[in-house]
């Protein structure tokens, strides 16, 4: 790989030991992609927030050395400077605010805090979230990203028009400290265009069809594909396209799609595939339809229901509101939860809107930075779980070892109020 | 005695490591797709659900899933359940940094096909610094062209040799 004389000098040690570790760590990663050089980027978004889980494995408490390790991919602890690029915390393993319903132990939470405050102090800003781009995180169409979070890193690809692979914690870790990351994949024209046609006859309207139809084409085409969804009417919003690329980005590897018409680099069927005939000519009609749904629906055979997850990825206000709604004049189960996950940010305006209190008095609640999956908790006891999301639902019952249901928001809220899953396939 | 197949490709993490071959045609997810500690595969309706590729030569058509892929990767070669070294057909960031943090030797763009020619409990050498995979075929193939140069002994000690792999395969199955 090419270096500029900035990066040389970074890698000589000019910055220090741990800029010049993050620089080894980008020259490896970038040489067995076969990356001719770096770009330069201004927008990272990582995962540094560290439990015992890394620090035991480690065999280091200190904060330096779990970010020397699992960030950095570092030989050594080293002394960590603050960051260079604007970087971002997405989502952690902790709500900073209902961490005891979680389960977590007093040391655990703060062991977790501790480190929530060490990246502070190096300059990460703390959106705690899956979707940075629901707070404040939003890049411009063109610009070089360096983000984790396969969900946000198909959305602003696809949606917004910026430019991400999907990086993981030691690449983005080390871009954090550099400013840079390999100018390969998805950074480069040539590889944005479409490759797979999907032509839609049937119709793809609420959260639950978008939802279905990501999954199906997720499990369809290879990881490298760049599907072109041809065929939808009406304009969907961020929420459909949230759970679309969420869901296609789990049961298979799609980093970027067009939907003609509607995403940044799509006006057309022909920009889209800019010329090329595509690899791949695929149907989903309402066939493919009810595979995708019993694919989604596989692990779950029991109807009494202990947890009902809203909220992967982190739901809007919009959703919460209408989870607020559909619970009006009604109450959650004794034996249920219904536990609803948003950004840290969006918590506080749901609190100012009552969302949250309206909630907590229905006996549901309203909780964030965190999911399920990613914290691995449940409620004691839990067996089955129900969801609007196809990515919590593909994957909370390999993590946790439990049976998920798969349906709308109405049928998930019924669920949680009769504590009986009696979703219907569409 | 038993038969060597040798192919070449692209080395990208150095070293050499040999054991016994997990093989898949399909990808394999990372965070929420493997358990790092015994090295499991955990997706639901992945074919190796179950198994453990901790000290294998894992053969598998790469990463797909979420971008937790090398921290879960990076994970189990704390915790020791690693593959012995990683063999794949299709990169993409995910399995490029995730073969990085693993420290394995690992290797791609073979000048054969992998998934016809490697099977599950081959045993199989990974030169990475060379660029140069060898396969030594168990029973099957291997001890039917044995048999056929006259080496019925050879075949005979390829069988023992599988029957061993099994039985170690199922020790690191829970």
């Amino acid at each position: 790989m090419r270096l500029a004389d900035d990066e040389r000098a970074m890698l000589d040690g000019e910055q220090g030991e741990a800029v010049a570790a993050a620089m080894d760590l980008l020259v490896r990663y970038g040489e067995v992609l076969g990356a001719e050089r770096l770009v330069d980027t201004d927008n990272v978004c990582g995962a540094n927030l560290f439990g015992s889980r890394h620090s035991l494995v480690c065999g280091s408490p200190s904060p330096d050395g779990a970010f020397s390790e699992h960030s950095l991919d570092a030989p050594r602890e080293l002394p960590i400077p603050p960051v260079k690029a604007q970087s971002y915390q997405l989502i952690g393993p902790m709500d900073t605010k209902h961490w005891q319903v979680q389960g977590l132990p007093q040391a655990e939470h703060d062991e977790i805090m501790a480190s929530e405050q060490y990246n502070a102090e190096h300059g990460i800003h703390l959106l705690n979230t899956c979707t940075p781009y629901q707070v404040g995180n939003v890049p411009l169409k063109g610009e070089h990203c360096a983000w984790m979070e396969s969900s946000a890193v198909v959305y602003v690809n696809s949606v917004l028009g910026a430019r991400t692979n999907v990086e993981g914690r030691e690449s983005t870790g080390a871009a954090m400290l550099t400013g840079k990351i390999p100018y390969w994949g998805l950074h480069l024209d040539e590889n944005r265009r479409g490759s797979h046609l999907v032509e839609v006859t049937t119709p793809v309207v609420s959260n639950r069809d978008w939802g279905l139809l990501g999954y199906w084409i997720g499990e369809q085409v290879p990881e490298e594909a760049i599907p072109v969804v041809d065929g939808i009417s009406g304009t969907p919003d961020l929420v459909r396209l949230k759970h679309f690329g969420a869901a296609a980005a789990s049961s298979g590897g799609v980093e970027m799609y067009h939907v003609p018409g509607i995403t940044a680099e799509a006006r057309t069927r022909a920009e889209a595939l800019a010329g090329r005939t595509p690899v791949e000519h695929l149907r989903y009609g309402p066939a493919q339809r009810s595979e995708a749904y019993e694919h989604l629906n596989a692990t779950a055979s029991d109807t009494s229901v202990d947890l009902v997850m809203i909220g992967c990825p982190h739901a809007t206000l919009g959703q919460i509101r209408d989870v607020v709604r559909l619970l009006e004049g009604r109450r959650v189960h004794a034996d249920t939860e219904l536990w609803v996950f948003t950004p840290r940010a969006l918590r506080h305006v749901a609190e100012q809107n009552g969302y949250a209190r309206a909630l907590e008095d229905a006996g549901a609640l309203l909780m964030s930075d965190t999911c399920p999956a990613i914290g691995q908790f449940l409620p004691k006891g839990t067996r089955v779980i129900a969801t609007d999301s196809a990515k919590q639902v593909h994957y909370l019952p390999a993590i946790m070892n439990v049976q998920g249901w798969f349906g709308t928001l109405a049928e998930c809220v019924d669920a949680a109020v009769t504590g009986t899953w009696r979703g219907e396939q569409p | 005695m038993s038969e060597n197949v040798v192919l070449t490709g692209r080395g990208l993490v150095g070293g050499v490591a040999e054991g016994e071959a997990l093989v898949t045609r399909e990808a394999i997810s990372g965070w929420g797709g493997v358990e790092p500690r015994k090295g499991r595969v955990i997706e639901s309706r992945h074919e190796l659900v179950g198994q453990s590729f901790a000290g294998k030569v894992l053969v598998f058509r790469g990463a797909k899933g979420s971008s937790g892929w090398s921290g879960m990767f990076h994970m189990s070669r704390l915790m020791g359940s690693a593959p012995a070294a990683m063999v794949f057909t299709t990169m993409n960031t995910k399995i490029a940094l995730g073969v990085v943090v693993t420290h394995v030797p690992a290797i791609t763009d073979l000048d054969g096909d992998p998934f016809q020619l490697i099977h599950t409990g081959d045993w199989v050498r990974v030169d990475a610094d060379r660029g140069e995979l060898t396969i030594t075929r168990q029973g099957g193939d291997a001890a039917e062209t044995a048999r056929h140069r006259g080496l019925a002994r050879g075949s005979m000690m390829d069988s023992d040799a599988a029957a061993q792999g099994r039985a170690l395969a199922e020790e690191l199955d829970p």
